[in-house]
């Protein structure tokens, strides 16, 4: 998998750029307008991470470029202006996603496998982690083949934890992903717990071969058993 | 009290004053005249009096008054050298009038033949208190006559020339600094309007700028702030992926983590604060007010659960209002959230949907918040660590953009009302 980055701020960059690549994407970057739309023209990628405030033109730009080639496809939005204007002129263009800065790391994978899912595998498909096994469409889980009923935020938990196996997902990460964005001024996440818990019933009931491990005061951490 | 009704009471108060002082001016030197007149025409009569008892002497035996104006009697000598003219006011009686009448009476002497006569001379007097009392007459229809002219040439006149002056007044009473129109003002030929107008246009001018400025600089600054906070954050979860971190250093990482989530919370709100009073948010269409609380109320039962809070919706008719569907969203998300947020373990939140009108009663402290800051920003009624102080805020910049009310009471328990 290719993912171009094209992102100006250097610590910001760094930070996808790493994390990505935990993931084993292959990653590059561009700096700038003229960079990102040289890119463009020569690879071929399998998302794109394109920030609208570049230096040298708009993002929105090389999204119309994008689009005249057929080629809008697995693209994320990643903007530090959170405006609405932004956001339905990229979806319009025909853009996948949008994504507002700040964001956790853990939420960039989650949409970036998203779109990845979306364009790579028509259809059905499952994500399989040992032995569980995912559909995300139909919202299904199986352990050993045998199907496991989870309630919607049992499997949102799940799903989101699945999507980052092994890294870290804070816990405020979870709670906007599952819970939506206006749960950030909740007195604590605390709430979270409930549902971990029965999950973590329901996958040691069913003998699932991955565990939920809490990060002390962080978050959650899905990892093999 | 308006300047109009103030002038003219400063001018009736005045009036009334120099009024009365130039009325008894006026009285006194009226009376001096008269018996100055009066006098004169005694001395004459005196003199004609005499003249005439010189040719006549039964004039000499007439001792009382009776048809005439005069009366001799003769007295003795000694009396008459130590005699000096006077004049004095008395009462006569009048046939005329059948009453006693003031009058002017000179006393005199005066020698005929060697002997010595005493002669009083009578005239008609003015009577005092009827010449005061039509002098208090013709004064208060002068004063009358004066305060009405006066409330007139105010109401007409002064009105007339103060108009670009209520006008700048009205003018600034509508004059909002967030609606950033300037005002629009009379011409006028007074210096001194016209210098006010230029100074409060001036002045005016310079509040929208610094305001504008001020509010672009904030705006500016909290979109500026999301890149090195999304930075920030993504580094710090970075680190925590380490797994070879110590409890104490997670502990460290965890709280600059849930410090950095909150700033970005804040920072997130006060740009929509920015959204809202920019109006970005133009869209409207019908929403369903009753499935919208629903659902979001359904969004927070785990936090309401999670804190033993009861949460009830009633529905006591259909609300659908005309607004931005995100709008409306965020107006009951905020409410909501509030309720649950300031409130205490075992407590309960309930909602209540009229037709115009969403109700929102929590418990939470035992006493009354402040009804005035309640919803300003980041004013927090209770000390909290992880609330922004905006919710409230954002609940009423909304209802301002819809020209919705909001109000706050207290009865044993938190009452928020909107009115559509």
């Amino acid at each position: 998998m290719k993912i171009l980055v094209i992102e100006d701020e250097p610590g910001m960059r760094d930070s996808m750029v790493q994390s990505l690549q935990q993931e084993q994407y292959i990653v590059e970057t561009a700096i700038d307008f003229y960079t990102a739309q040289e890119k463009l023209h020569v690879y071929e990628y399998d998302c794109i991470l394109l920030d609208i405030g570049l230096p040298g033109g708009s993002g929105l730009a090389l999204l119309e470029e994008l689009k005249m080639q057929n080629k809008t496809e697995g693209v994320i939005i990643v903007s530090a202006r959170d405006s609405l204007d932004d956001k339905v002129k990229g979806l319009n263009l025909g853009a996948d996603d949008y994504l507002a800065k700040p964001f956790h790391l853990a939420e960039l994978h989650a949409r970036v496998k998203s779109v990845l899912r979306r364009k790579k595998l028509e259809g059905h498909n499952y994500i399989i982690c040992n032995n569980l096994k995912i559909d995300a469409e139909q919202r299904m889980l199986w352990v050993n083949e045998e199907e496991v009923e989870l309630n919607r935020k049992e499997f949102d938990v799940l799903f989101y934890l699945v999507t980052n196996k092994n890294r870290l997902v804070n816990k405020s990460a979870l709670a906007e992903h599952v819970w939506g964005d206006h749960i950030d001024e909740a007195n604590s996440f605390d709430f979270i717990y409930s549902q971990i818990k029965n999950l973590r019933k329901k996958l040691k009931d069913t003998e699932a071969e991955a565990e939920i491990q809490a990060i002390y005061g962080i978050g959650y951490k899905l990892v093999n058993k | 009290m308006k300047l109009l009704n103030y002038t003219s009471a400063y001018f009736a108060i005045i009036l009334l004053i120099v009024i009365t002082i130039w009325a008894g001016i006026f009285y006194y030197s009226l009376l001096d005249e008269i018996y100055d007149s009066i006098d004169d025409g005694l001395d004459n009569q005196k003199g004609l009096v005499i003249q005439k008892a010189a040719l006549d002497t039964t004039v000499l035996t007439k001792n009382s008054f009776e048809e005439s104006d005069y009366a001799i009697r003769e007295i003795m000598a000694a009396d008459a050298l130590n005699f000096q003219d006077t004049y004095t006011d008395t009462m006569m009686y009048m046939q005329n009038e059948k009453s006693d009448e003031p009058v002017r009476l000179l006393r005199t002497v005066f020698l005929q033949n060697g002997r010595y006569y005493q002669l009083q001379v009578a005239t008609s007097m003015v009577e005092e208190d009827d010449l005061i009392k039509q002098l208090f007459y013709s004064i208060l229809w002068l004063y009358t006559g004066l305060v009405i002219t006066i409330i007139l040439f105010n109401n007409f006149l002064l009105k007339k020339v103060w108009h670009p002056f209520y006008q700048l007044l009205k003018q600034l009473k509508k004059f909002r600094l967030d609606k950033s129109e300037p005002i629009s003002t009379v011409k006028t030929n007074v210096d001194e309007f016209r210098l006010l107008n230029e100074t409060i246009e001036k002045l005016l001018k310079r509040n929208i700028d610094a305001y504008t400025s001020q509010k672009s600089f904030i705006e500016n600054a909290s979109h500026e702030l999301q890149t090195p906070l999304a930075i920030s954050i993504n580094k710090l979860e970075a680190l925590a992926e380490n797994n070879q971190l110590p409890e104490s250093q997670l502990k460290l990482l965890a709280s600059a983590l849930d410090n950095l989530e909150r700033l970005t919370r804040l920072n997130k709100s006060l740009l929509l604060l920015f959204k809202i009073e920019n109006k970005q948010f133009a869209e409207e269409t019908p929403v369903h007010i009753n499935q919208l609380t629903q659902k979001i109320v359904s969004d927070f039962s785990d936090q309401a659960e999670f804190s033993d809070l009861q949460v009830t919706i009633t529905e006591k008719d259909n609300c659908i209002q005309n607004m931005n569907a995100d709008m409306a969203g965020m107006l009951i998300t905020n409410l909501i959230k509030n309720a649950i947020v300031h409130n205490k373990p075992g407590g309960f939140v309930n909602i209540t949907i009229h037709k115009n009108s969403i109700v929102v009663e929590n418990s939470g402290v035992d006493k009354p918040l402040d009804e005035e800051k309640i919803f300003s920003r980041f004013h927090s009624g209770v000390p909290s660590s992880t609330s922004t102080g905006l919710g409230l805020a954002i609940v009423k910049a909304i209802a301002g953009l819809y020209h919705f009310s909001t109000a706050y009471h207290f009865d044993q328990k938190h009452i928020i009302t909107i009115h559509f």
